[in-house]
């Protein structure tokens, strides 16, 4: 059953013990109201393989398979690769469900190889821009300007200077069938881009925006108006890469990255010269995202 | 049942093949690559029905394999050296997760220098993974024991992986005749894979979570023991029954020749086996009383057997073609350790054939000489020895 156009069905039962307001959980939620029952989840580490419950108990009603952190991909194509063998991958998804350092560091060799031989799965970066299970360390998807424990503020600034990986544009370059952003603070655009994932024949990718009050410092109550922030500032475009062609699903860019950034603690250190410096980069990016659609649909 | 003569690496691939491996995920590195390639012209020849992975690294053949082998499907993957080595992480994954993988490798050196050529270190270093380990002694023996260690690794009572050392070019590219057993026969003696506990979207479990101190990690660890303790009966059983269905004997973990009245005994594994054997051959023409045990099996280390096998010997060189620094030969560490507070006899240790250096009967004969001469004068000169070194 369906309301307003999201699944009514929950695999995700009481007992997790994610911290209040994280995005990962969300994420995971509007995930398997798509995929439904006939889903195999692997989980490398990060939060979310703590999240679901200790040995033997389990929140989720699909079964999970627990992975080695930089072999998500891997792992999904091997249970893809079994289930082929045994007849059965036609029923089932399979899904590699990774933070953003298991998916753009440690697990990215993995993940290119998957997507080059093409196997059947759906692969997820719950993308909350740090690694949090461990404290929240620098990854190559932490933006700009961000403190983390390892680039901590210090006496001369010790901030993030690089900016985000692009992953979409990775996976793009893998001639991969496809590929989207999600953000759960849109949940109709997000549960019809998994819709598209589950029917792909080969390798999607999804990127989802994963909010984390713990590692971001902010109110738990904020973390879907942060989400709506970070796609109507362009700090998060809603796209997807179907097929060779680039297509942006919201194009209000109408919000100021500073209105972002002002609500986290893990910002707060920045000059606005710096967030007008992060403005322009993002502006450019927004531009270059256009200029992709617009040619990779001529 | 045909003879065809054929290397190491096609035998192995043969082991797999007639085992119906199901799922397979490997990574070239020599000298193991015709055992890919040839699995690779098995299934896109049909005559293998199984799901080929082109993965881009061991380190994901071997995540692969563990995934599908928790999925249902058997599963074979081949190795050397370097790759054996960046498995290391997931070598103790399979071993937890009780995926009976089968895997071979082929025993080479590591770099740096770079070296192709034969030395156990990758595989002794593996030793703690949870992994049974068998080296084998002839073509004929990997093919065989490919296909028993299925049998042993899916049972039930054992759940663990194992692999098979086949030594770089002595054994990987050296032809020998082998007979390949018939299908029928092998499907006979080897059923089909029925894990415990699969991925099942009808039963859905967790797999391989987290576990608190209080909760069942120490168990989980405790059992891997106890069902390696159960390999060496179930070999032996698995063993006679293949004994009845082919024909050919395998004598558990050890295999002992001329031991009986010897007084020096070496102990030895893999392919430099036969040179060893010759040598005794050659001795005992002299009427000089030497023997040789060889060490098929690794983990899990068959000390009882050992004790058994070195009750009567007056003194046991062990020749390791491997080391760790700063201590010792691995087998050497092992075997003082079984016979520790025993009435043991003298036991001295020889790093002999490091990245592929030739064993030959003379070296051998030199081993034998110097045994003979530490036995006269009843004390070990040089209690680690390097044999044949140049500096
Ligand atoms: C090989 C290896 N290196 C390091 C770790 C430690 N580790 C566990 S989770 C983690 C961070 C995960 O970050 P991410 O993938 O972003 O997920 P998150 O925890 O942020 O949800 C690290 C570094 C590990 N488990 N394995
Ligand atoms: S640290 Fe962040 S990502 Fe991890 S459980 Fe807490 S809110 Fe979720
Ligand atoms: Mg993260």
């Amino acid at each position: 059953m369906k309301r307003a156009g999201i699944p009514t069905e929950e695999f995700i039962y009481s007992g997790h013990t994610a911290c209040p307001g994280c995005g990962a959980l969300l994420v995971a939620r509007y995930l398997l109201k798509v995929l439904g029952k006939n889903t195999i989840m692997n989980i490398p580490a990060c939060c979310f393989a703590a999240i679901p419950g200790t040995f033997p108990d389990t929140c989720l009603g699909i079964p999970l398979l627990y992975n080695a952190f930089e072999t998500t991909a891997a792992t999904a194509s091997g249970v893809e690769a079994a289930l082929k063998i045994k007849g059965k991958k036609e029923k089932i998804n399979v899904v590699g469900f990774a933070g953003d350092g298991g998916t753009a560091d440690i697990g990215i060799q993995a993940l290119s190889g998957a997507i080059e031989r093409g196997h059947e799965i759906i692969y997820v970066c719950y993308d909350n821009e740090a690694y949090m299970n461990t404290g929240m360390q620098t990854s190559s998807l932490t933006p700009k300007g961000a403190t983390t424990t390892t680039n901590p503020l210090g006496k001369k600034g010790g901030w993030r200077t690089r900016n985000k990986k692009n992953m979409m544009d990775i996976v793009a370059a893998h001639d991969i069938p496809y590929a989207a952003t999600v953000n759960p603070s849109y949940p109709m655009d997000f549960v019809k881009k998994i819709e598209k994932a589950k029917n792909t024949k080969g390798t999607s990718y999804i990127h989802a925006y994963s909010v984390c009050p713990t590692g971001w410092r902010y109110q738990p109550e904020l973390g879907l108006e942060l989400g709506r922030l970070a796609t109507e500032t362009g700090l998060f475009p809603l796209y997807e890469f179907e097929n060779g062609r680039y297509i942006i699903n919201y194009k209000k860019k109408t919000k100021e990255v500073l209105e972002y950034y002002k609500l986290q603690g893990r910002f707060r250190h920045l000059s606005e010269d710096f967030i007008k410096e992060v403005q322009e980069y993002i502006d450019k990016e927004w531009q270059k995202l256009l200029v992709k659609e617009e040619c990779s649909n001529r | 049942m045909v003879k065809k003569i054929m290397t190491g690496n096609i035998a192995a691939a043969w082991g797999a093949r007639l085992s119906r491996a199901e799922v397979i995920a490997a990574y070239p590195i020599t000298p193991q690559t015709i055992i890919v390639e040839k699995l690779a012209q098995f299934v896109s020849d049909g005559e293998l029905k199984a799901e080929y992975l082109h993965v881009e690294s061991e380190h994901s053949a071997m995540a692969a394999c563990i995934a599908a082998s928790q999925t249902g499907a058997r599963t074979f993957t081949a190795t050397s050296s370097q790759g054996l080595v960046l498995m290391h992480e997931l070598l103790h994954w399979a071993s937890g997760a009780r995926a009976p993988i089968v895997m071979a490798n082929v025993n080479r050196a590591l770099a740096p220098p770079w070296s192709v050529w034969v030395e156990h270190t990758d595989m002794m270093s593996q030793r703690d993974t949870g992994w049974i380990q068998f080296y084998a002694e002839s073509n004929q023996e990997v093919l065989d024991t490919t296909i028993m260690c299925y049998k042993l690794c899916e049972d039930k009572d054992i759940q663990l992986p194992a692999m098979i050392g086949l030594d770089a070019f002595y054994l990987s590219h050296t032809s020998e005749i082998v007979d390949i057993p018939d299908q029928e026969k092998v499907d006979k003696f080897l059923p089909k894979f029925e894990p415990a506990y699969p991925l099942d979207v009808e039963n859905p479990l967790s797999i391989g979570s987290l576990s608190m101190p209080h909760q069942w990690y120490p168990e989980f660890r405790y059992k891997i023991q106890e069902a390696m303790e159960r390999v060496i009966p179930k070999l032996n059983k698995i063993e006679e029954e293949f004994y009845k269905e082919f024909g050919r004997k395998y004598t558990g973990p050890l295999e002992l020749y001329n031991t009986e009245d010897a007084e020096v005994v070496l102990i030895i594994s893999g392919a430099a086996t036969g040179t060893v054997k010759e040598t005794v051959d050659i001795l005992r023409k002299k009427g000089i009383k030497v023997g040789v045990i060889r060490l098929r099996m690794f983990r899990p280390f068959p000390s009882d057997y050992l004790v058994k096998a070195l009750s009567k010997i007056s003194f046991i060189g062990v020749i390791d073609r491997s080391f760790s620094f700063g201590h010792e030969g691995a087998i050497y560490s092992e075997i003082k350790a079984s016979l520790y507070g025993l009435n043991a006899p003298l036991i001295k240790n020889f790093i002999v054939g490091m990245g592929g250096r030739d064993i030959t009967t003379d070296t051998i004969t030199k081993i034998y000489e110097n045994c003979f001469s530490c036995l006269k004068n009843n004390k070990i000169d040089i209690p680690v020895e390097w044999i044949d070194i140049k500096v």
